[in-house]
């Protein structure tokens, strides 16, 4: 089941192409990451879900059902470029915000009083909002997005502006409201994050879809075969025996062993194969493979594509 | 639907709430009664200070004419400057001396006042000298003539002074000229030039500035929520049609909500104030020496035209149909307030800051000002082809007309004019939104009109 099936999406500004026909499927219940470069066209494609634009061709379904003003309140959208009013009182702000997301005041009333409680700051509530610090500013902004529970989180660079204490905290709650069933689109360029959460992933570059699918199929197929290894023993005699199907990049001996790093050539051998020769010469303390960060084939597959076009 | 309510509900409380908003409301009909009252105050209160005045009475018949009051005293000093060689008063001697002196005036009644010349009295001061003072000299002057003059006849008649009194009384007649409009309905009332004029001006700038003000705070409202960023959180739970329909209603409420706590402290401060003013002694006393003067029905047949013309004034501005136009100025304001708010809300969505709203507030701002310009000519002319044609165009109309309004305008005029009026806010207010959309969510670009034109071509 998919919470959002997006189909050959097209928008042009002017003589500019925003997203080319771009198509990706958003399971239910999953965080997902949509990355991308700057000006990729991440944004654009944000809005058209929250239905701020239009696009010019292509279908976005939701549920099963094709994409419509109803599905306004069961989307919760916290945007890169964000703010509130900074006169307003924060209660009165957080209440105004949630009846837009057609929650009643009763029902925003008790949800509110609940998440203030839970962030402690309930003293907040009759203050205006620039007296807070920008960080106190988005945690309120946080509450009020998630506040009308819905189905659809949408959270463009959410830990921006926060410190790492607090950013934990929001890490906390997004996995807690994706235990709640919710499903949680995540654009960022913080590629840490995208791998302590992140499911699955969709990279935007130039306009078009480039990568796609569960973060740690992407992390192995992306692998560039290679393993650290740490040892004790004489692998002198190891050595000469893995030339055929290895490639040693680095080795750094001690007296009473060492660690080496080496590159598989022969992708059909697995890892227990390597360790079952190795482990004739010596004790294994540490073996690793060295998965690629998603960084790295965030780069990798950016600059993949520059040299392309 | 509830959620552009919630829309206009939160823009007219923070807008209410603002002490800007506060102050204003109190302190203008403060400010419009104070107008209203001061000049009166004045009058009534400016005898306040005890004055002297000096009089060289050449004729020497009016020491009982000027009698003393509170507040003023009248010296007789004729004889210190009669010089019996030239037979004269020293008059210029005089003026110099009570430069120096405790005097406050010099009151110089040459002789010749006899014959009726009353131009000839002349009072010197070197301070400013109020009407209320003039009046009351000439007035006890002027009755005083009457007696001796009234003297005079009744002895030629062998009557009495009481009998002339009576005969005087009974066959005292007021004439002025009252002009009256007669309405196709065949009622009748009262009108002025110069009141429809004054009102023509009142109404055009009250129109012009309200348009102007509630526009303008459309356009601060949306630039404010454009650079605190918040707007795309909006946009995201509203349309962006219905967020800038909910935002000029909100401002609108705002305005008529301040223009009828104008109206109502206004008239209270006015009526407070003027009954403060009728029950000081001052204006009592005043009263009282009117009462009192001996020959009060002469007085009125007499005295000066202005007095006569009061009454008319006063029945041409209760004459004026306040229901009609109070009803109009709300519809024309509302109209050309919702054809201007959408397009000061476009400007606001297209800048980032409010210095750069400068060059797209040129053509909005134009067309009121030609409004303002025409007014001199529609007063002129109120039914000419440039009145007709500036109250249809609807960028004018609502100033334009509303100046019309008191000279009497068919009715059909009217309707074509509110007609035109609608059609066009619901056009501009179409057009408006197509920048608005665009405009809230661009940065950091200026922003020409080539691309004011293309965001208005854009489909979504």
């Amino acid at each position: 089941m998919f919470t959002l099936i997006i189909e050959n999406i097209e928008k042009k500004f002017e003589t500019h192409k925003a997203l080319d026909n771009v198509s990706f499927n958003i399971p239910e219940n999953c965080i997902f990451g949509l990355l991308g470069p700057n000006g990729a066209g991440k944004t654009t494609l944000i809005r058209i879900i929250n239905q701020i634009t239009a696009p010019d061709s292509g279908s976005i379904l939701m549920n099963g059902e094709k994409l419509s003003s109803k599905h306004i309140s069961s989307i919760g959208y916290l945007p890169e470029e964000r703010g509130l009013y900074p006169k307003m009182k924060v209660g009165e702000q957080a209440l105004y915000l949630c009846q837009l997301k057609g929650m009643t005041k009763n029902d925003a009333m008790k949800e509110l009083k609940k998440w203030f409680e839970k962030f402690e700051i309930q003293e907040w509530w009759g203050k205006k909002i620039e007296e807070l610090s920008k960080g106190m500013q988005q945690k309120v902004q946080f509450i009020t997005t998630v506040l009308h529970k819905p189905k659809l989180l949408i959270l463009d660079e959410p830990f921006s502006g926060f410190d790492p204490i607090n950013a934990n905290l929001l890490k906390q709650e997004i996995l807690e409201i994706k235990k709640q069933g919710s499903t949680i689109v995540l654009s960022t360029h913080n590629m840490t994050s995208v791998e302590e959460i992140c499911d699955n992933i969709v990279l935007i570059n130039k306009s078009k879809k480039v990568l796609e699918g569960n973060v740690e199929q992407i992390r192995k197929d992306n692998s560039s075969m290679m393993y650290n290894i740490e040892y004790h023993g004489n692998f002198d005699k190891l050595l000469p025996t893995l030339t055929s199907d290895y490639k040693i990049v680095e080795i750094n001996t001690t007296q009473l062993g060492g660690n080496i790093k080496i590159e598989v050539l022969n992708k059909e051998l697995t890892n227990n194969i390597l360790l079952e020769r190795m482990m004739q010469f010596g004790s294994i303390s540490s073996f690793r493979e060295d998965i690629p960060t998603m960084d790295k084939i965030f780069i990798k597959t950016v600059q993949k594509n520059k040299i392309q076009n | 639907m509830k959620k552009i309510l919630l829309i206009i509900k939160r823009e007219y409380l923070t807008k209410i709430r603002k002490k800007s908003f506060i102050l204003m409301t109190v302190l203008s009909p403060i400010f419009f009664s104070l107008i209203a009252i001061i000049p009166a105050a004045i009058a009534i209160f400016s005898n306040d200070d005890f004055k002297k005045i000096a009089v060289i009475d050449e004729t020497r018949i009016f020491n009982e004419a000027l009698t003393n009051s509170k507040y003023l005293q009248f010296d007789f000093i004729s004889a210190q400057y009669y010089d019996k060689n030239t037979s004269k008063y020293d008059v210029s001697q005089a003026k110099l001396d009570i430069k120096e002196s405790e005097y406050f005036a010099l009151l110089y009644i040459p002789h010749t006042i006899i014959q009726g010349n009353k131009g000839a009295v002349e009072l010197f001061s070197y301070e400013q000298i109020n009407l209320d003072l003039e009046m009351n000299i000439s007035n006890s002057i002027e009755k005083k003539i009457e007696n001796i003059k009234l003297d005079l006849k009744a002895e030629e008649f062998g009557l009495s002074h009481e009998d002339i009194e009576n005969i005087l009384k009974t066959t005292s007649s007021n004439i002025n000229v009252k002009s009256t409009i007669i309405d196709k309905k065949g009622q009748e009332k009262e009108s002025s030039a110069t009141i429809a004029m004054i009102v023509a001006y009142i109404l055009g700038f009250m129109i012009y500035t309200f348009v102007f003000m509630y526009g303008s705070q459309v356009m601060r409202s949306v630039l404010e929520e454009k650079t605190n960023r918040i707007v795309e959180v909006l946009v995201s739970s509203i349309k962006p049609m219905q967020l800038m329909l909910g935002k000029i209603i909100g401002v609108a409420l705002v305005g008529l909500t301040q223009f009828a706590i104008w109206v109502v402290l206004t008239i209270t401060f006015v009526e407070i104030g003027s009954s403060f003013l009728k029950t000081s002694p001052e204006f009592q006393l005043n009263q009282q020496i009117a009462n009192n003067s001996p020959i009060s029905a002469i007085d009125t047949l007499t005295n000066n035209e202005h007095l006569e013309t009061l009454p008319n004034i006063i029945n041409s501005i209760v004459n004026i149909n306040y229901v009609l136009i109070i009803s109009l100025f709300i519809i024309y304001f509302i109209g050309g307030y919702l054809l201007y708010a959408s397009l000061f809300a476009a400007v606001g969505s297209a800048v980032d800051r409010e210095t750069d709203s400068q060059q797209f507030m040129l053509p909005i701002s134009i067309p009121l000002f030609i409004g303002i310009i025409l007014l001199t000519n529609i007063t002129k002319n109120p039914n000419g082809p440039i009145a007709l044609w500036s109250s249809m165009i609807p960028f004018t109309s609502p100033i334009v007309m509303m100046a019309r309004i008191p000279y009497g305008v068919p009715f059909y005029q009217i309707i074509v004019s509110l007609v035109i009026l609608i059609g066009s806010f619901i056009f501009t207010t179409w057009i408006s939104a197509k920048i608005y959309r665009v405009g809230i969510l661009m940065y950091g670009k200026k922003i020409t009109y080539k691309e004011l034109w293309k965001w208005i071509k854009y489909k979504n």
